[in-house]
């Protein structure tokens, strides 16, 4: 039997080498903010640990690297990551001198490299496997399950980010609750407002051009502009209309971020309510009007479902984005995960940027695979249905 | 609307764009209103001129960059040798672009500092998606009878990808890059945060010292220059689509 080698495998075995054997496993640093030294995995982990995780790695990528079973290589990259995600956070109790305070551990590039290399692995089999929507998600709530797991037992409280977190542990959930409140309050209002606004394009085509077009522009200016530009309005609303105050709405802080973002998700979703509402097939609307339908009937019951996808693609390209584009809010006082970033670009402290860039970029994360899988449901349910 | 309109209001646009950067002090007045306590209505901590240039430098390194390295990957994962790549590539995109920009600016300062080189990777990284999802689309949906057309005539691999299969795609691909361009525009502006020279410094001053007049002098030209471009690169697309022989939507 001769060895066969699988293409990806190769590149995943050449950064695993590399990662385990050249690049640094965790960085020590004395305190906050002085440059950290670099330790390799077997300086990181007490006598018997770290041979094992070389050996877990250097197996994992033997598997990957020739041509074998997809179940093989879905075990190997589930053993490793998990591996890799127990010791980073054994590592940092282990070099943390006893009792000392002020040292931080943190996860250096070698880790993020087998972090990255075992995930393309993963990747490449759970794309392979063809999994269905709903097992995807399956798949998601495992993986946050298991993430949340190791958070709640408390064996990564000795890494830095986490000991950013524990100083911060109240405004973290408020910042969170703030950034979820607002990219989701947001993408409503704009669903609310952009879906007629949609419909009225479509029958209206005098309108379409225009209101596309303006849409667009303000795609154009930056968010950092808009959310700057929108302060001005809004205090003054504020100071003049009774009642605007009390109702939150102030010059500086959410109520700029939120009407920005409101703003910027109109765009996707007028655009795909046009895009989804054009494409219903002509002869559906035929037969329907052929059925006696009213208009209002034709909306609900033939054209909006049948545009359903098309919609729920704009829905979710605009959940992302906002989830996104609200760390920005942070810039004009309106909280959410950008707090943290801003602050730790500030202070040059990287840990505190991962504060809130982790579970940022966390969030659009799950927000895709979520959204995406409805939508291939929805997607697949009219096709078996027109079928 | 008459046929000359739009070209018109493009080349005021182009002249207002002009005039604002070379001589912002023409507009003072207009912006005066904006400000408060005697502020200053124009930006006086540096040039206009010379962070526009700088902002539509660093786009274009980014976007060359990209474009280089996205076109080249997705002519690899559409070779025979690559084709075990595309199923994985294409997940990878769809993963890559959840990663807010401001993450990656922030993420990519301990590795490169601050300054520009944060922002580039930043643009770069943005910049890569929408063109390789574009190059990758172009690729894989071309006529099937020209291809075997190329393959009949004798042509190459190599010869048919340069001559048939890139030509028939670049206006798909010139798409992408239109879109890339116009996010790298808005998103450099961030690149400010992390000391990096564009236009998002003079809206990052603004927004410090409470002088509505600088925030809306910066948004107002990346708008413009956003709308220009986008313009140009439309126009390009529709003259290389016409070439091609594709009827232009």
């Amino acid at each position: 039997m001769t060895l066969r080698f699988d293409k990806l495998g190769v590149v995943i075995a050449l950064i695993v080498a590399y990662a385990a054997f050249l690049a640094p496993f965790a960085t020590f640093r004395a305190n906050r903010i002085v440059p950290g030294e670099a330790r390799s995995i077997l300086e990181s982990l007490p006598v018997a640990v770290g041979p094992l995780l070389l050996a877990i790695v250097v197996i994992a990528a033997i598997i990957a690297l020739l041509k074998t079973s997809l179940l093989l290589r879905l075990a190997a990259s589930v053993v490793a990551l998990a591996a890799l995600a127990i010791l980073i956070g054994f590592a940092g109790s282990f070099l943390t001198p006893e009792g000392n305070t002020f040292a931080r551990i943190s996860p250096a590039s070698g880790f993020w490299l087998l972090i990255f290399a075992f995930t393309l692995l993963l990747a490449d089999v759970l794309t392979r496997l063809n999994l269905s929507p709903q097992a995807r998600v399956g798949v998601l709530v495992l993986a946050a399950a298991a993430i949340g797991l190791l958070l709640v037992s408390g064996s990564w409280n000795s890494l830095s980010i986490l000991k950013e977190y524990a100083n911060r542990a109240d405004s973290f959930w408020a910042e969170g609750s703030k950034h979820v409140t607002l990219a989701l309050g947001s993408l409503a209002a704009a669903v609310v407002v952009g879906l007629p606004l949609g419909i009225l394009c479509h029958r209206v085509e005098k309108l379409r051009a225009g209101v596309l077009n303006v849409l667009n522009i303000i795609q154009t200016i930056p968010s950092i502009a808009l959310f700057g530009l929108l302060i001005a309005p809004l205090g003054w609303v504020a100071t003049h209309v009774p009642g605007a105050a009390s109702l939150g709405i102030r010059g500086i802080g959410t109520a700029p971020a939120f009407v920005a973002l409101f703003l910027y998700s109109l765009l996707p979703v007028v655009a795909n309510t046009v895009v989804g509402l054009a494409g219903v097939p002509r002869a559906a609307n035929d037969a329907a009007r052929g059925m006696g339908m009213t208009d209002r009937q034709r909306l609900f019951g033939v054209e909006f479902p049948l545009a359903f996808p098309v919609i729920l693609t704009g829905i979710r390209i605009v959940l992302v984005q906002n989830i996104g584009l609200a760390t920005i809010a942070a810039l004009i006082g309106g909280g959410g995960f950008g707090v943290f970033v801003f602050q730790g670009v500030g202070q040059t402290a990287m840990d505190l940027v991962l504060l809130g860039a982790v579970p940022t970029v966390a969030l659009a994360f799950a927000a895709a695979i979520i959204l995406d899988a409805v939508i291939e449901m929805t997607a697949t349910k009219r096709r078996v249905e027109t079928a | 609307m008459k046929a000359w309109l739009p070209s018109l209001l493009r080349l005021a646009l182009v002249v207002l764009l002009v005039a604002f950067v070379t001589n912002p002090s023409w507009f003072e007045p207009l912006l005066k209103p904006l400000t408060e306590n005697n502020a200053p209505a124009i930006y006086n901590q540096g040039s206009l001129l010379t962070l526009t240039l700088l902002h539509l430098r660093t786009v274009l390194i980014a976007t060359v960059a990209a474009t280089i390295v996205a076109v080249a990957l997705a002519i690899l994962v559409t070779r025979p040798a690559g084709v075990e790549f595309l199923p994985l590539s294409r997940s990878l995109v769809n993963i890559g672009q959840t990663f807010p920009p401001v993450a990656v600016l922030a993420l990519a300062v301990p590795a490169v500092g601050f300054g520009d080189k944060p922002t580039l990777i930043a643009l770069f990284l943005y910049g890569l998606l929408p063109i390789f999802e574009n190059a990758l689309t172009g690729l894989t949906t071309l006529p099937g009878n020209v291809v075997e057309a190329a393959r009949g005539a004798g042509m190459t691999g190599w010869q048919r990808l340069i001559k048939v299969e890139l030509p028939l795609s670049a206006p798909i691909i010139l798409g992408g890059i239109r879109l890339s361009v116009v996010i790298s525009l808005a998103t450099a502006t961030i690149g400010s945060t992390v000391a990096a020279k564009t236009l998002g410094e003079v809206i990052i001053a603004g927004l410090l010292s409470n002088n509505l007049a600088f925030v809306l002098q910066g948004g107002l030209i990346v708008a413009a220059l956003a709308v220009l471009i986008y313009d140009g690169l439309s126009a390009i697309e529709r003259y290389t689509a016409r070439r091609m022989g594709q009827e232009t939507a």
